[in-house]
């Protein structure tokens, strides 16, 4: 085992210095490269083309429930103007404190250097990498299921949230694969398109149920008069219109919910190329995917429709809805990203992942052709620590002591060997060791 | 006359504009450049911070490691006495294999691999190490994107005007660390 070890740590080291060479010694090869900042670039255009799209659904559908309330084009353009109302009330509310809002509904909490200091090391070290303005702010969601996800506005106020039960299953260099993903979300300006079109797709879904039970509350009180007061040819045209305000109303959603979810599994995909490219190291992010995908915890109770594809795996374990999962999944089949990564033999940059999506998928490759440029990025070994792996029994405790230093615990061990674990609505400055009963004194809180 | 006049005075100052915009762009690549390159003195610096903590701990129970310790103080004291670029790179590529088989040796003590104070500093010393590993990605990067774009028309002949010069990318400059380090399974 030992020699394994050191044999990592060998490789370890030639890929820092050689990965250093490779790229100081490539000169010449001109603008043949590839650039992080074309595949952002990319990433603005379709997001700014999702949301005119979205934007589009979402006027139409005010001038068509309009029209199918009033039944005039006045009526129309008022539903226009409702719709816009509507969102941007909702975009106002969510891009001065959105992160806010989904950080507490995921009941992060945030977390200071102490309670896990190679997490705080990790963020900063994929922050350097990427090259990040300023430091992410870290959470850690109270939960024994494995999943991350990161949000904000802009790289400058992002946050990443991890959940305990991922910090206490990865080792380092799935931890690092992990957060670099979240990093590559920030670094791909994801989080600020997540909010944007959430709260479009929101929008949306609120105006329809709004005019669905509407109408159907009106006819169920029997006020049609609305409708027929026009003599008999007008209420009948009117009642098509009606009908197809309700088919749009009940579209629209599903419409939105599509293009939504079809972007955003795109993002992971080039979030896992991110990460790649960032680590070097495609095998640390695959075998969390792995890890996280046989995780044998329920799943992330904070978590809901709206927030579910900003996490880097769904965070709902779904049974027999296979049919559906292509069109309707937020993210790509967790098999398939650790297939496309594991294939990545030749290098870690965009080209290598684009290759490597082509082979295992068959589709056309998902990275812009901008930014496939021909770069050379050789991978790296895994790092001398990644051979740590602790029997389930150990991982569950080590989940349980983190939970309680995120809530406030203080950790004391007495001189006897025993650990207490002091909550912290304990007042009292001493503590009795319940095995030897020495008195212990508390650090101060 | 006038018409003319006017036709002029707008090309004028849309060029200028035009100017004025990919000047400051490239002022800002090349500011984005230079703070790469200050993250890696900044990783640096921690390194050497870190070192006088590590080696009072793990002195205790490496009573047989006299030697890695001297060349580990030795290089971190050169490192930061060094006068000029090359000089510290060469010391910074010294200190760096000091401390990867500081790393190595520390495998043989048990003991000091269940010191919790020690293992802090490890992940400490191996994230620092990560964080010099990124900065020099991250500055490669940087410089990589700034020398595409004062080469590219038509930023390259603002860059041309002003002086825009192509930096230099990272090397590590020791010739022992571009050797694969040798180990033996014996």
């Amino acid at each position: 085992m030992k020699w394994q070890r050191l044999l990592r740590f060998a490789r370890n080291d030639i890929h820092r210095f050689s990965s250093d060479k490779a790229l100081g010694c490539r000169g010449k090869g001109g603008i043949e490269r590839l650039l992080m900042w074309e595949l952002i670039r990319a990433n603005k255009r379709n997001s700014i083309l999702l949301m005119v799209l979205m934007a589009a659904v979402l006027l139409l559908l005010g001038f068509i429930i309009g029209l199918g309330f009033s039944g005039d084009p006045a009526g129309g353009f008022f539903g226009i103007i409702v719709a816009a109302a509507v969102w941007l009330v909702l975009a106002v509310v969510s891009l001065s404190s959105g992160d806010q809002i989904l950080l507490a509904a995921s009941k992060a909490r945030p977390v200071t250097h102490d309670v896990h200091p190679q997490l705080f090391n990790i963020v900063e070290e994929m922050k350097i990498a990427a090259g990040l303005p300023a430091m992410p702010k870290i959470y850690i969601i109270n939960d024994p299921a494995a999943n991350a996800f990161a949000t904000g506005r802009s790289p400058e106020s992002a946050s990443v949230a991890v959940t305990a039960g991922l910090l206490s299953r990865l080792n380092r260099d799935e931890l690092q694969g992990v957060v670099a993903h979240e990093i590559s979300h920030i670094l791909h300006r994801d989080i600020l398109y997540v909010t944007l079109a959430g709260i479009m797709l929101g929008a949306i879904v609120l105006l329809s149920q709004v005019f669905l039970r509407g109408t159907f509350y009106g006819s169920m009180t029997g006020s049609r008069r609305r409708y027929s007061s026009g003599g008999r040819g007008g209420g009948q045209a009117q009642l098509v219109i009606l009908v197809i305000a309700i088919l749009a109303a009940v579209l629209a959603p599903i419409m939105a919910y599509l293009l939504y979810f079809a972007l955003s599994r795109r993002r992971e995909y080039l979030a896992d190329a991110g990460a790649a490219r960032l680590t070097r190291y495609p095998e640390g992010l695959a075998s969390a995917l792995e890890k996280i995908a046989n995780d044998p915890s329920p799943q992330l109770a904070a978590a809901n429709q709206v927030t579910a594809p900003m996490y880097i795996v769904n965070p709902f374990k779904k049974k027999g809805q296979m049919q559906l999962s292509n069109l309707t999944s937020t993210h790509p089949s967790i098999s398939e990203r650790i297939r496309i990564l594991r294939s990545m033999a030749q290098g870690a940059s965009f080209k290598d992942y684009s290759d490597a999506y082509t082979s295992v998928t068959r589709h056309k490759t998902i990275v812009p052709l901008s930014a496939q440029r021909k770069e050379d990025v050789p991978l790296r070994g895994p790092s001398a620590e990644a051979a740590k792996e602790e029997r389930l029994e150990k991982q569950l405790r080590q989940v349980g002591d983190l939970m309680r230093k995120v809530e406030g615990f203080v950790f004391l061990t007495c001189v006897c060997g025993l650990r207490l674990k002091i909550p912290p609505n304990y007042k009292r400055d001493e503590v009795t060791c319940p095995k030897c009963q020495r008195v212990l004194a508390l650090p101060a809180r | 006359m006038i018409t003319v006049l006017i036709i002029v005075a707008v090309v004028v100052v849309l060029v200028a504009v035009f100017v004025i915009g990919i000047y400051n762009a490239l002022v800002g690549l090349r500011n984005q450049v230079n703070n790469a390159w200050s993250q890696i003195d900044v990783q640096l610096k921690r390194r050497h911070d870190l070192i006088p903590n590590l080696v009072e701990t793990a002195r205790g129970y490496m009573k047989h490691e006299r030697e890695t310790f001297e060349s580990i103080t030795k290089a971190r004291s050169q490192a930061m006495g060094a006068r000029n670029v090359s000089e510290a790179s060469k010391a910074e590529g010294a200190l760096g294999e000091a401390l990867s088989k500081f790393m190595l040796v520390v495998e043989n003590y048990p003991e000091l691999k269940a010191n919790q104070n020690f293992l802090a500093l490890q992940e400490e010393l191996s994230s620092t190490e990560n964080r010099i590993a990124f900065a020099r990605q991250n500055y490669n990067d940087q410089v990589l994107f700034f020398n595409n774009k004062i080469q590219m028309f038509p930023s390259s002949i603002i860059a041309g005007m002003f002086a825009f010069g192509k930096r230099d990318f990272f090397e590590v400059q020791v010739a022992a660390e571009r050797e694969v380090p040798k180990v033996s399974f014996s």
